[in-house]
């Protein structure tokens, strides 16, 4: 037995012992108590927050409905709380998803002030309404019992909450570390980036959001039987402000920071109401004052917050399973058979014609180079083929299927896969993490398998595609690295391993040479070309012309958007009109 | 409901909506200059309220204690900060503006203060008490953070607003106050009587935002402001000094809270957190005028106002909730209009 799979038992009978440990005065029991339920909802944020970047308010108001929601249930109908807990985790999924929808397709700012806006209007109605017990609350609720047990003692309470903080947690870190929670943290690299490789963005984001309205109504939950009243005042704004300070402070992007978090404001609060009235001597809302400036002068001292700075914070190695079964592949189509064709494409910016008319075809099991000047559409034309942007009129044909109208999860779907101009990398990844995104939609395991661990087989056939896509880009050595740490050439050649994993039938890439050194570039050319001979038809927008004439067997030569010439490297190479544009004329 | 309630509800609705739409301006204005959402700002609005309100009954209000002591450790941070790079010039213009000012302020206040000299000086006196708070506190807490993320800079701003609010309440007391307004006259306009506060309000607001206007479209100053909005890094480059614009626009966001507290303090009784629910709705305003346009806001604003005045009329309850869910039918039309989620940063 290892050290990993014996901390959740450690942890376990931590939970059950600590609080009867003997002298420990029962406010520090207290105490622990109210920490552990804001650690719940802390670890909910680190989710939205820390690894979304979806910044909420309104947690408070989520604890709210989980809290009513047993309050009403086990006081008006005398159910029993524990059957409540699945009824006040629901209402609080179902309001997520409602307020979701509204709300985070928002972005950035936006997003966090609609969420103060809706928390504050939560809080008046729980405060207004009849159901609600109006300011007052509802009281008498019942406790939870265990065999006849009730569950009113601080120290048996104790156990309760951090038993369900521990399994918030696991629960959390198998959600991060599954296909789903894969996408949650993509976002972080671009939302453009995950979507060209399958992730439905807005589903990532809903998730997120879900997860932690969900972990808010569990705290809420545990809170209402802790308490055994409820009223509006621990829902509002300020205590959701509370809860996101908590998670920033701790260190937003971590688990264990949420509850550092929650443990330190909540006994630093506590510490400053009881100590400063005895140092100054008057009455006043001394606490405050001093809370605010430690939170200011902390985050100056450690922006990323506390954790990173107590434990040094890497992506783990992963063990990749060299026996796993290998993916199902693509049927590629016959060689030489049209695959996709360009009709008329047109994308206008305002008064700027970045692709005007243009025109081409690819067939299977070639390589085609895209060149011409700075500003001649390369990369807009790339964007209009992979879903990113959409054209104004034309045409696109690929396999019999239409792209024009599809978004870029589609396009994905289809076996296009594309590498990026400005590499977009999930900083906080390892290279093998950022690469495996590339492998999203040959995996099907949804978010609960992967908090439940039901999804250990097809991960492990994931991370093996990705190792040998590591292997086959000669990055292999690099693996565990955080991916921002590579040199920016290498940072590329993650991003064309990344596209491997979609087992892709059409390969785009934005110049992928550039940054290379000289004997990288000739490996790199050695492996399109071993793709090629596989089947993969490659389409590339480089500008090193002694790469791309080598390499490529046709150009397409675009200028002000259209397309200028086309033909084999030799014939563009002597085209009169290429000279003209790529040096000017004699004249 | 007849006519005459609706006149006075309007007429209470733009009042209100002029002072959010103040509100309004100098949050987009930070926002888009220093990238910090500025929860403090309802604490100016009280301390402004409350500073005047002491100035007009006769007293030292508290709140010059604590312009010094923000002036000495924003003295303190600037020295901290440039100690290398600090010429004789520099460092006398930094003394001048963190310790000499305060204190002059404070012996102004010393011999002014008793004498009640009129609504006008003490206004006056009050904006000089309350407004350099503003940069103080950009040199103390935010321009340490300057490259931090917009999620650090907002808790950063909510450790501000516990701060202040309990500074508030150590200085002002528990109690709240009301002052004498600029105008005891009103103007009968057929059965509706307008206050003439009010129209010193609405008047004011106008001012205000024509002067704005007049900063950011003629001045080098305010043209500085605005390219530093539009792209920070562009502006550095052709030497204009970030810092420094966080300051201006946090001057001008201390101005027009201060400037918000006195003109309502005359109305409603204004605590010493008052100020927070009040800068909310100035959020709100904000948001739906879409955080990035000036007249935009100002029109958000004026409809919060009257919606409140009018929820208030039917619903007394529910007003807040009425004024803060006003703000989802807008975000989504917003979102099914632009409907582009990037990623944050």
């Amino acid at each position: 037995m290892t050290w990993r799979a014996l901390w959740p038992l450690a942890a376990l009978l931590l939970c059950l012992g600590l609080p009867w440990l003997p002298g420990l005065p029962s406010f520090w029991v207290t105490l622990g108590n109210y920490i552990g339920i804001s650690s719940i909802v802390a670890i909910g944020l680190v989710v939205l927050t820390g690894v979304g970047g979806i910044t909420s308010f309104g947690q408070a108001s989520f604890l709210g409905f989980g809290a009513y929601t047993t309050a009403i249930l086990t006081v008006q109908t005398g159910m029993s709380p524990w059957l409540t807990l699945p009824a006040a985790l629901a209402v609080s999924a179902v309001a997520a998803l409602l307020i979701g929808a509204i709300t985070l397709r928002l972005s950035g700012h936006y997003l966090a002030v609609g969420t103060l806006a809706w928390s504050v209007s939560l809080y008046y109605t729980f405060a207004n309404l009849d159901l609600f017990g109006r300011n007052d609350g509802i009281s008498g609720i019942p406790p939870l019992s265990l065999e006849g047990l009730r569950l009113i003692d601080g120290r048996m309470y104790f156990s309760v909450i951090w038993i369900g903080v521990l399994l918030a947690a696991l629960a959390t870190a198998n959600l991060l570390d599954s296909r789903a929670g894969r996408a949650i943290r993509a976002l972080r690299g671009g939302a453009q980036a995950a979507a060209s490789f399958g992730v439905n963005t807005p589903r990532a984001r809903t998730l997120a959001f879900v997860h932690a309205a969900v972990l808010a109504a569990f705290a809420g939950w545990l809170y209402a039987h802790m308490q055994r009243s409820v009223n509006p005042t621990p829902f509002g704004l300020n205590a959701g402000i509370e809860y996101l300070l908590m998670a920033v402070v701790g260190g937003a992007a971590h688990i264990p920071g949420a509850l550092l978090g929650a443990g330190l404001v909540t006994v630093v609060n506590n510490l400053l109401q009881d100590l400063l009235p005895k140092l100054i001597g008057t009455q006043g809302n001394f606490e405050t004052i001093v809370f605010g400036a430690i939170l200011v002068l902390t985050l100056q001292a450690s922006p990323e917050g506390i954790w990173p700075h107590i434990a040094r914070v890497r992506p783990r190695p992963h063990r990749v399973r060299p026996d796993a079964a290998p993916l199902a592949a693509r049927v590629m189509p016959p060689r030489g058979a049209p695959l996709l064709s360009v009709r008329g494409l047109n994308r206008t910016f305002g008064g700027l014609v970045a692709v005007n008319d243009l025109c081409f075809t690819l067939t299977a099991g070639e390589i085609a180079g895209l060149i011409g000047p700075n500003g001649a559409g390369k990369t807009t034309t790339f964007n209009l083929l992979t879903g990113v942007d959409q054209p104004g009129g034309g045409s696109v044909e690929f396999l019999g299927h239409s792209l024009v109208g599809l978004r870029a999860p589609a396009i994905a779907r289809l076996g296009i896969a594309r590498s990026f101009q400005h590499v977009r990398l999930v900083p906080s990844m390892s290279v093998i993490e950022n690469v495996v995104i590339g492998a999203h939609l040959r995996g099907r395991a949804g978010p609960l398998r992967g908090v439940l661990r039901l999804d250990r087989a097809e991960e492990a056939q994931l991370y093996a595609e990705a190792a040998r896509q590591l292997v086959r880009v000669g990055l292999a050595a690099q693996a565990d690295r955080p991916a921002t740490s590579l040199a920016l050439g290498q940072q590329r050649v993650v991003e064309i391993a990344r596209a491997l994993c979609l087992d892709p039938v059409l390969l785009l890439l934005d110049e992928p040479a550039a940054g290379l050194r000289h004997n990288e570039k000739a490996e790199l050319a050695a492996l399109l070309r071993r793709l090629r001979g596989e089947g993969v038809t490659i389409l590339l927008v480089e500008h090193d012309m002694d790469f791309v004439m080598n390499l490529a067997d046709r150009l397409v030569v675009m200028d002000f958007g259209t397309m200028l010439a086309e033909g084999t490297p030799e014939t563009v190479r002597r085209d009169p009109a290429v000279i003209e544009a790529y040096l000017g004329s004699v004249a | 409901m007849d006519p005459t309630i609706i006149a006075i509800l309007v007429q209470d609705g733009v009042v209100n909506g002029a002072i959010y739409a103040l509100l309004a301006l100098s949050l987009v204005l930070v926002f888009a200059v220093t990238r910090v959402i500025f929860i403090p700002q309802g604490e100016f609005v009280a301390y402004g309220a409350l500073t005047y309100a002491a100035l007009d009954a006769g007293q030292m209000p508290g709140s010059v204690w604590l312009l010094c002591g923000l002036g000495a450790a924003a003295c303190a941070a600037s020295l901290r900060a440039e100690w290398r790079r600090l010429s004789p010039r520099r460092l006398a213009r930094l003394l001048a503006g963190t310790l000499a000012l305060p204190a002059a302020v404070l012996l102004a206040t010393r011999e002014l203060a008793p004498l009640q000299p009129g609504v006008l000086v003490q206004a006056l006196l009050a904006l000089l008490i309350v407004t350099p708070m503003a940069p103080y506190l950009y040199r103390v807490a935010f321009r340490p953070l300057a490259q931090a993320s917009v999620l650090v800079l907002l808790i950063a701003a909510v450790g501000v607003h516990l701060a202040m609010g309990g500074l508030g309440l150590v200085f002002f007391g528990p109690e709240g106050s009301r002052a004498t307004g600029f105008s005891e006259d009103s103007l009968e306009l057929g059965p509706l009587i307008v206050p003439g506060q009010s129209l010193w309000i609405v008047g004011l607001t106008v001012a205000l935002m024509l002067g704005l206007y007049g900063f950011f479209e003629f001045t080098l100053y305010g043209k500085a402001l605005r390219a530093t909005a539009v792209n920070r890094l562009g502006a550095r480059l052709v030497g204009i000094g970030t810092a420094q614009s966080g300051e201006i626009a946090f001057s001008l966001a201390g101005v027009i809270g201060a400037l918000s507290g006195i003109l309502i303090v005359p109305l409603t009784t204004v605590y010493y957190d008052t100020g927070f629910i009040i800068g909310l709705k100035g959020f709100t305003a904000a948001i739906i005028g879409g955080m990035a346009s000036y007249p935009g806001a100002a029109l958000a604003a004026l409809g919060v106002g009257v919606l409140e005045s009018f929820s208030s009329f039917w619903a007394s309850a529910f007003k807040e909730v009425i004024v803060f869910t006003a703000i989802i039918p807008v975000l989504l039309w917003r979102s099914l209009r632009g409907g582009v989620v990037e990623d944050e940063e």
